[in-house]
């Protein structure tokens, strides 16, 4: 089943009248997190879409939710400004409101920070069907509740985004990507842990291991002023003592990683929050299960991909084992996303006593999915 | 029933750490918003996490409501005591429990001092970056309620930007663990949203914080102007320059008087208007930098410019920056500061239309404010002994914030809403916005105890009776900004 909203007003109307649970889908890039589990209908935000404001003097603009990542990307390049926690999957279609409510950010976050980090005003409609605003449009604001920051990973449980505004930055002037290779995960994880601690300032720092062999790269990503570029290059070899592997495809590469097309077809992918400290463990699990993976943001994130549903399973101890949460994102065309959701402690549960209230706060009647 | 509830109290603390007593309760009654005070029901110094769980069980067992406290030094009022409620003191819940140099993280109890955090951090080349000019004494736990800024927020953030995790108890007692040591998150942020919460969903008993590399190097740059309005449109051409500095900070000329006659920093005297622009970073990054604002700058119509060429210039332009406020408040006798934000762009404009009012008010207000990200700071100078004078402050205070609203800005930057602003709020917020905000509370805390009084217009209302410096301000330990 499914309901089709043009407007703030009609997200609120099929939430007051409608019976049964909603799950709101715009782009639908994240196969296992927009896909109606039985019983769920679907409520398809996609035309709310458009930029409201942009004000590159402000550092901020307004758009509806289901703005396409690469529309705001290509608005906010010709200001010469970007947005610094680089949300993954521009090149699937991905929009701003999955975005949000996934609670996503890409390997530049790592320098300036995250996706919650930069939302800094919402509209959404809550489950009793009013329109709530939260936040500001101004890059500084201290007043109400910070309900953007709520609803970062919120996963449309506790409402429906009608409206996003965003803080930006100047996106630096040049860039360059170096390569170093290391021997194995223990080598990768101290080497990201000195640079991730150093004052380089770097703008992406991430571990690539091989998928074939031990060791793999650590990459980082340098940007600042033209003038500084070179100066910044020298600085991090001298740091590390070692010439670095230069790649010439600096922008391309790191589009290709945010899109995740390493990952390849018929796969499941998890997002993992780490800290740099744990790396080394869950890596040496992830290798016995022959998943592929990628480190990202100075060790803070783990991407995971396996390609059956056994390893799925197995991962799921694993991370138990580890005491470690994921997130599930995506799963194979022919496979039901919510057998597998479960497997993954507290993400989608959000349990524990303040969840409770908030949930019976925002969505007393229970008319929002569970993901 | 009265004497049945401070009984059970002493049942958890000890008689020195329960203060009961008139003269004990006194230093209590009031923060950093002088203007208003509220005499508690007993103050209770907490020393344990599970006495001040305790403490906040027999609160809800009683409906008795509570403040944490811990140096006081709120400007909206934040941690004014409840007429008849209980103060949990948590100054001496002030332990540093882990600091994780490889996860960059420090695990802090919310008396911590803020300061103390990047001290403790520095060994490792790591500090703690929210820098409220009360640093020095203001705690991570009001830091957490208030969602507290900083000179360098446009950068770097808020406090809640900065917290990854938190422990705590909530109003009813239960405890919830919140987010965790990581700066990636799964499900919904509630370490977020407990940030800035203003006490009104809980204490906070353990913050995850996290720690950044320090920068290698700074640059500093003063400039001199002879308008308030040039300064506000150098600031915008550093903007749109698309450099990212860490501070830009503008003072006015009562200001920079106030400034030069309390710490002597060498700014220009006869300047309209100082701006402060730091950059900070990478060396070389820095130099390349410094090249493209220096431009910026002498198009700026600046008559002045000196670049501080040590670490002691660098502290000297900052000091008189940060000591503006309290020097201010020497050349009167009391005054209220106000946080509101407006966009960038229209600086200027605002600046003209709070002189406009102050004229209008027959008050005087000096500017000293963070220019990068829009956040105002008019200091409004009365003398409380005048009759009605506190009362025609406040009166301009409020034009003042409906001049940020008007503008599509916010009323509160970085003090919080507190006491002080509350009959603001929905001003910038409508009744349906207001009404999903009194859900959540009341979903959190039924009896509404924890921190009763702050944020929501209405309810229980401290007597506005005092003038005078706070007692932190009188040591010169506190600042107003």
């Amino acid at each position: 089943m499914s309901d089709r909203a043009r407007t703030a007003q009609d997200v609120q109307d099929l939430v007051r009248e409608g019976h049964g649970r909603i799950l709101p889908r715009s782009g639908g890039t994240k196969s296992a997190l927009s896909r109606a589990p039985d019983g769920v209908s679907t409520l398809d935000v996609s035309e709310l879409r458009g930029i409201v404001s942009y004000d590159p003097s402000e550092y901020t603009f307004t758009a509806f939710p289901s703005t396409p990542l690469s529309e705001v990307e290509a608005c906010l390049r010709e200001s010469g400004q970007y947005l610094p926690f680089d949300p993954p999957f521009a090149g699937r279609g991905a929009t701003l409101g999955g975005t949000v409510a996934a609670g996503l950010s890409g390997p530049e976050r790592f320098r300036y920070g995250g996706v919650r980090d930069f939302l800094i005003g919402v509209q959404f409609v809550d489950g009793v069907g009013r329109l709530v605003h939260g936040g500001g449009k101004v890059v500084k604001n201290a007043a109400g509740f910070d309900f953007p920051k709520l609803l970062v990973g919120s996963l449309g449980r506790l409402g429906i985004l009608v409206e996003v505004t965003f803080k930006v930055f100047p996106r630096s002037e040049a860039h360059a990507t170096l390569r170093f290779s290391v021997g194995d995960a223990a080598a990768a994880s101290a080497m990201v842990r000195r640079l991730a601690s150093s004052l380089l300032d770097l703008e992406a720092l991430d571990y690539e291991p091989h998928t074939s062999s031990n060791g793999g790269y650590v990459v980082l990503r340098v940007g600042g002023v033209e003038a500084g570029l070179r100066g910044r290059i020298q600085r991090v070899e001298r740091f590390l003592d070692r010439e670095a592997d230069r790649r010439d495809d600096d922008e391309s590469y790191w589009k290709s990683v945010r899109n995740f097309d390493w990952m390849g077809d018929g796969a499941w992918l998890l997002k993992v929050p780490l800290t740099p400290t744990r790396l080394v463990g869950l890596d040496a699990r992830l290798e016995e299960l022959g998943a592929v993976r990628r480190y990202s943001a100075g060790s803070q994130v783990g991407w995971i991909v396996v390609r059956d549903a056994a390893s799925v399973l197995r991962l799921g101890t694993v991370l138990d084992e580890l005491n470690l949460r994921g997130l599930l994102l995506d799963v194979p065309a022919d496979q039901e996303p919510v057998s597998f959701r479960d497997l993954f402690r507290g993400a989608h549960s959000g349990s524990g006593p303040l969840a409770d209230r908030v949930r019976h706060a925002l969505d007393p009647n229970k008319k929002f999915a569970e993901l | 029933m009265k004497e049945h509830f401070v009984d059970q109290l002493r049942r958890i603390f000890p008689a020195r750490r329960l203060l009961a007593g008139a003269a004990e309760l006194a230093p209590y009654e009031s923060d950093a918003l002088t203007g208003f005070r509220a005499r508690p029901r007993a103050v209770v110094l907490a020393e344990t996490a599970e006495e001040v769980v305790q403490t906040v069980r027999l609160c809800y067992e009683h409906a008795v409501p509570f403040v944490a406290r811990g140096s006081g030094t709120s400007l909206s009022g934040g941690s004014l005591p409840i007429e008849d409620g209980v103060v949990i003191g948590l100054n001496r819940l002030h332990r540093i429990l882990r600091l994780d140099p490889d996860d960059r993280i420090a695990v802090v109890e919310p008396g911590t001092v803020n300061l103390a955090v990047s001290h403790a951090a520095a060994p490792h080349r790591l500090y703690y970056a929210p820098d409220p000019s009360s640093q020095s004494v203001c705690t991570i736990g009001g830091n957490v309620a208030f969602n507290s800024g900083g000179a360098h927020c446009l950068k770097y953030g808020m406090t809640a930007n900065h917290v990854l995790g938190l422990k705590v108890v909530l109003p009813d007692g239960e405890i919830a663990d919140l987010g965790s040591e990581s700066l990636e998150t799964v499900g919904p942020d509630y370490t977020g949203i407990f940030v800035g919460s203003e006490g009104l969903f809980g204490v906070a008993l353990e913050i995850t914080l996290r720690l950044l590399p320090k920068p290698e190097c700074y640059r500093t740059l003063l400039a001199a102007y002879d308008s308030l309005e040039a300064a506000g449109d150098a600031v915008a051409s550093v903007v749109a320059s698309g450099l990212l500095p860490g501070a830009m900070e503008i003072m006015d000329r009562l200001a920079i008087e106030a400034a030069e006659a309390a710490v002597e920093a060498g700014y220009p005297r006869e300047a309209a208007a100082l701006l402060i622009v730091e950059l900070e970073g990478l060396s070389e990054e820095v130099e390349a930098e410094s090249a493209k604002l220096d431009k910026v700058i002498q198009a700026s119509g600046a008559y002045e410019v000196r670049v501080a060429q040590d670490e002691d210039e660098r502290l000297k332009i900052w000091k008189g920056r940060k000591s503006a406020f309290s020097a201010v408040g020497r050349l009167s006798p009391d005054y209220i500061v106000q946080d509101g934000v407006v966009p960038r762009a229209r600086l200027g404009e605002a600046l003209a239309e709070i002189e406009r009012l102050g004229v209008e008010a027959k008050l005087r207000v000096a500017n000293v404010f963070h220019a990068g990200d829009g956040n105002l700071h008019p200091l409004i100078l009365y003398d409380g002994r005048q009759a009605g004078a506190l009362e025609r402050a406040e009166k301009l205070a409020g034009e003042i914030l409906r001049v940020c609203i008007a503008m599509g800005g916010s009323i509160t930057g970085e003090h919080g809403v507190g006491m002080e602003k509350r009959e603001y709020l929905p001003e910038m917020f409508s009744e349906t916005d207001i009404d999903a905000m009194e859900t959540l509370r009341r979903s959190i805390d039924s009896k509404e105890l924890s921190n009763r009084g702050k944020m929501f217009p209405g309810g229980d209302a401290p007597a506005l009776t005092s003038h005078g410096p706070h007692p932190l301000e009188r040591e010169g330990k506190l600042s107003r900004e």
